[in-house]
């Protein structure tokens, strides 16, 4: 157990009440998960958790895998990647290098969670508590979860997907699909509206609505690319005006209305991939918030059994076990280092949420005058509410967990041949630490801001994407393999700008150019 | 709250992503067949039968997306903090990769990370081990030639003889028959009944005209009537006869034969039985994909030939001469005792390092043309010599022109070349 970890409370502090536990063995039966998932609601209820129903399904290790492999999609289309993902996990596992996950949840309604057969009683209960009650209310609850996604529709949209995928293999044949899937993969994560709320996806009126699209589509891009001439009223001097006027985020929602050459089919494919890309959308920014909400809560639930009497000191030395390596941190130098852990971050911030509204320090009462001694409940169903990571951290990193965790920043710059450290866990570095770790779970920083900037509409009809670097970090290699895709979609050449400092400074193109001429 | 549902997944199927990995291992074909057939050359020669590992260069599955490179300038916030303080520099590594994306991981076990890895079924292997190859003349021996016929059922019929007489099916008609017919009288015969019933409990009019009597007559006689009628249906009826119908279809012949031939002369060494052995293995294996039952006959000759068991096929060594055509002679004996080509597809492969005495070379080549290439399936002739050919080689060469169908021949010479060799002699010739 990392002694970074601050326990809200401690098992030797507890006196067991004269309840009896539900069970001596760590044999699970049905009954038996039936019995712990009704005496955990019991618990989430006194503690307010709102939380979509539940479904808990009971599958082996082979569907474990299964279920990794299509990244947690119970229905997926066909693809070969999942193939890829499949083999890689199932010989992980068959190696010994790899455990697989106690279980998978899906932000659906009901809300699926997968329990493996192998898991203990202890861990059946402990993954009840932290997928179907914990998991579920971030998602019933979190403000992106609830803008972005609809758990009453993905299952129906999903099976949507997958039988329209099939449906276009058996018509155009499976490369044809898997090319244009390929090439939608490679921008999935230019597939979302930043800014914009979208309309929440369903099936029933997607298929209805989809075949209207196909007509009024091809009718609007053959307006797009009219080429009879306008009366001549432009100034030939005038700059042109771009199209569009305003750059795009959405690389894939841009293509699926705009792109030339795709036929109707091509531009549902990219429609399904972009829906998918929105509904993961909330999950890669809220993944230290989701997992720590869901650790902080099995493990307080699980607590709140014991002091019911309802589990023995067996069960909970198992369970505290699993916790404590869910939550470990190694530090930088050790040889299982992979980056922060987002349960430890996750769960060490709502557990000192809690120490501060029921035993606030001094510090606590300067630095969160607005949250010390208040009522904790309410304090950290806000925060669940109405943040994701980048946001949760900057507003909720106390200086009492950069100590604990030892967190220090440093800067690696490419004009120096040393790292500099910037910011350590003491009282001149606890904001800047703060800000660094928050930007790091900030999107548009771990990912290259690229956006649609224009069309040469009029003339040969390519489309010019700019890239704007923070920090003068530039593209990765991967870039001209990328930009292939966005050809292959687009149809026409394929233009790739690096702007800073408000000029071009490098551009990629595809296709390359095979003669220099300028 | 309280609204759990709890399923047990377990017995659903586990090969959801059969689809997808299959999906993999197709867009990966040629990555795949180049690992197998690497695997040929490799594995001892017992071993063929197993699945394998192939390895594909990770960037060539890798799946491209706008990524940050390295350079510019970034931060990054650690934990475990043990010694600094803000404003210490640390030296960058040698060959400063720098912090990176903290993406690259070391493999803990030393299995290189950019190779993908994985592992392919014995089937998978076989299939990849013998993609685009075929049988040749399987077609034919499959419908056209074939005497021998089975007896399959193909229903039933009304006309046949007693002995194939089905009498479940006969009574079950038989029984349909009669409450078709008897169903609406016995109906009515209930309604009559009932009235009957009705008009005998009622009270009798006294006045005479008025009296039940006759009507109670009249429906008495009504349902005696009706019930002889119900009577008369027959139990069992000429129409309700039916018989079992067999029909006569041909056989594919399933069965399969393979005739090793080898040269065990002096001239042959162990590395040159080595490579025999091995293609021999392939060839069985390949037929075994294809027919339910094979037979392996080995035949070793030096200037007799004899009829041996496989371990002695392969590893007891004899001295002398050789005279090719006392296997040709042995082989057609055995089939005419054994595998009439009716019956079995044959096929043979005869391995030798090219000597022969060289008045044997003609007879050899009469012994095939005339004897053996019509009997069988496939012939197929390798010399495992990295010199040049002798005389029945060139004998051969001419059986080859005349038989193009049905006879083929490589040189071998050395271990690497089997496979490919095998891959030849069995390519799926453009229709």
């Amino acid at each position: 157990m990392s002694e970074s970890i601050d326990r809200p409370r401690d098992l030797d502090g507890l006196e067991p009440k004269s309840g009896t536990p539900i069970s001596t063995s760590s044999e699970w039966t049905f009954e038996l998960i039936q019995k712990y998932d009704e005496a955990i609601a019991e618990c989430a209820a006194e503690f307010g958790l709102d939380t979509y129903p539940n479904q808990i399904e009971v599958i082996t290790a082979e569907q474990m895998m299964d279920a990794y492999s299509s990244v947690g999609m119970p229905v997926g289309y066909n693809h070969w990647s999942f193939g890829k993902q499949f083999l890689q996990t199932s010989q992980g596992y068959q190696r010994g290098q790899m455990g697989l996950a106690y279980e998978i949840v899906i932000n659906s309604n009901p809300c699926i969670a997968y329990l493996m057969e192998e898991n203990t009683l202890p861990m059946q209960a402990l993954v009840v508590a932290h997928a179907s009650y914990g998991h579920n209310s971030f998602f019933k609850g979190n403000y992106l979860f609830r803008t972005w996604t609809d758990a009453n529709a993905i299952i129906d949209y999903l099976v949507f997907a997958r039988n329209y995928v099939s449906e276009c293999e058996e018509r155009y044949g499976i490369d044809a699909v898997e090319e244009i899937l390929d090439s939608c993969h490679a921008l999935m994560n230019y597939g979302v509206d930043r800014y914009k709320r979208p309309s929440p996806i369903s099936a029933e009126e997607e298929i209805q609505r989809q075949t209207e699209r196909e007509e009024y589509q091809q009718r609007r891009i053959n307006d797009l690319w009219r080429t009879i001439p306008k009366p001549e009223e432009d100034d030939p001097v005038k700059r042109k005006p771009r199209f569009p006027s305003e750059p795009q985020e959405n690389l894939l929602y841009f293509i699926e209305k705009n792109a030339p050459l795709l036929e109707t089919w091509q531009r549902e494919l990219v429609r399904i991939v972009r829906k998918l890309a929105q509904y993961f959308y909330p999950q890669r920014q809220t993944q230290v918030m989701n997992e720590g909400w869901a650790s902080f809560w099995h493990y307080t639930l699980l607590h709140r059994l014991y002091e019911k009497g309802l589990v023995n000191d067996g069960f909970m030395l198992e369970f505290l076990q699993s916790h404590t390596s869910v939550v470990y941190q190694p530090p930088f130098n050790s040889p299982w280092y992979s980056g922060i852990n987002p349960y430890t971050l996750g769960f060490s911030i709502y557990t000192d949420l809690r120490r501060m509204c029921e035993n606030p320090t001094d510090e606590d009462r300067e630095w969160f005058p607005e949250i010390a001694g208040t009522d904790w409940l309410e304090t950290l169903h806000f925060a669940m509410r109405n943040f994701k990571d980048e946001s949760f951290i900057l507003q909720y990193l106390s200086p009492k967990i950069m100590r604990d965790l030892k967190l220090f920043a440093i800067e690696d710059d490419d004009n120096q041949n040393h790292y500099t450290v910037t910011a350590i866990h003491d009282e001149a570095g606890y904001r800047t630490l703060r800000e660094k770790l928050a930007a790091q779970y900030n999107l548009s920083y771990r990912e290259p801001n690229i956006q649609v900037w224009n069309v040469d509409v009029r003339g040969d009809r390519s489309l010019t994407l700019r890239h704007i670097p923070t920090d003068h970090i530039p593209l990765g290699k991967e870039t001209d393999e990328v930009l292939k895709h966005v050809h292959r979609l687009w149809g026409f050449d394929v233009f790739l700008e690096t702007v800073d400092n408000g000029k071009v400074q490098n551009t990629h193109r595809c296709p390359p150019p095979t003669v220099v001429d300028d | 709250m309280g609204m759990t549902h709890i399923v047990d997944r377990r017995l659903n199927g586990k090969n959801k992503s059969a689809v997808n990995r299959e999906r993999f291992l197709r867009r990966y074909r040629h990555h795949i067949k180049k690992a197998v057939s690497e695997a040929v050359q490799r594995r001892s020669i017992t071993d063929v039968e197993r699945g394998e590992k192939v390895s594909i260069p990770s960037k060539d599955i890798q799946e491209p997306i706008f990524r940050h490179g390295a350079g510019g300038r970034r931060d990054a916030v650690h934990p475990g903090n043990q010694e600094w303080v803000a404003g210490d520099t640390i030296a960058k590594p040698e060959g400063g990769a720098g912090q990176g994306q903290g993406q690259g991981q070391a493999s803990p076990d030393g299995e290189g990370m950019d190779e993908f890895v994985f592992q392919i079924t014995q089937e998978e292997f076989l299939e990849f081990l013998f993609d685009d190859l075929e049988l040749p003349n399987l077609a034919r021996k499959k419908l056209k030639d074939t005497e021998a016929f089975s007896f399959v059922r193909a229903g039933f019929t009304s006309q046949g003889v007693p002995a194939k007489l089905d009498v479940v099916r006969s009574l079950r008609g038989a029984h349909a028959r009669r409450l078709g017919l008897s169903g609406a009288r016995k109906r009515k015969i209930r309604e009559l009944e009932a009235q009957l019933q009705a008009l005998q409990t009622a009270p009798d009019d006294l006045d005479p005209a008025f009296s039940h009597e006759d009507q109670i007559k009249a429906l008495i006689d009504e349902i005696a009537e009706l019930k002889a009628n119900v009577r008369r249906i027959p139990f069992i009826d000429e129409i309700d006869l039916r018989y079992r119908q067999h029909q006569k279809q041909p056989k594919p012949a399933t069965s399969a034969v393979m005739f090793c031939l080898m040269d065990v002369s002096g001239s042959m060494t162990q590395m040159h039985k080595d490579i025999a052995k091995r293609f021999f293995i392939l060839l069985y294996m390949f037929l075994k994909k294809n027919y339910k039952k094979i037979d392996v006959v080995f035949i070793r000759h030096h200037t007799s030939a004899k009829e041996v068991t496989e371990e002695e096929f392969f590893y007891s060594r004899e001295t002398g001469g050789t005279i090719v055509s006392s296997a040709l002679r042995l082989m057609r004996k055995i089939i005419e005792a054994r595998y009439s080509p009716a019956e079995w597809n044959i096929y043979a492969a005869q391995a030798s390092d090219g000597d022969n005495w060289n008045d044997d070379s003609p007879t050899c080549g009469k012994l095939l043309a005339e004897g053996i290439l019509p009997q069988v399936q496939y012939y197929s002739y390798i010399e495992i010599t990295p010199l040049d050919h002798q005389t029945l080689w060139y004998e051969y060469e001419k059986l080859m022109a005349e038989h193009p169908q049905s006879f083929a021949m490589q040189q071998i010479a050395d271990t690497a070349d089997i496979y490919p060799v095998f891959r030849k002699l069995f390519e799926r010739k453009a229709a």
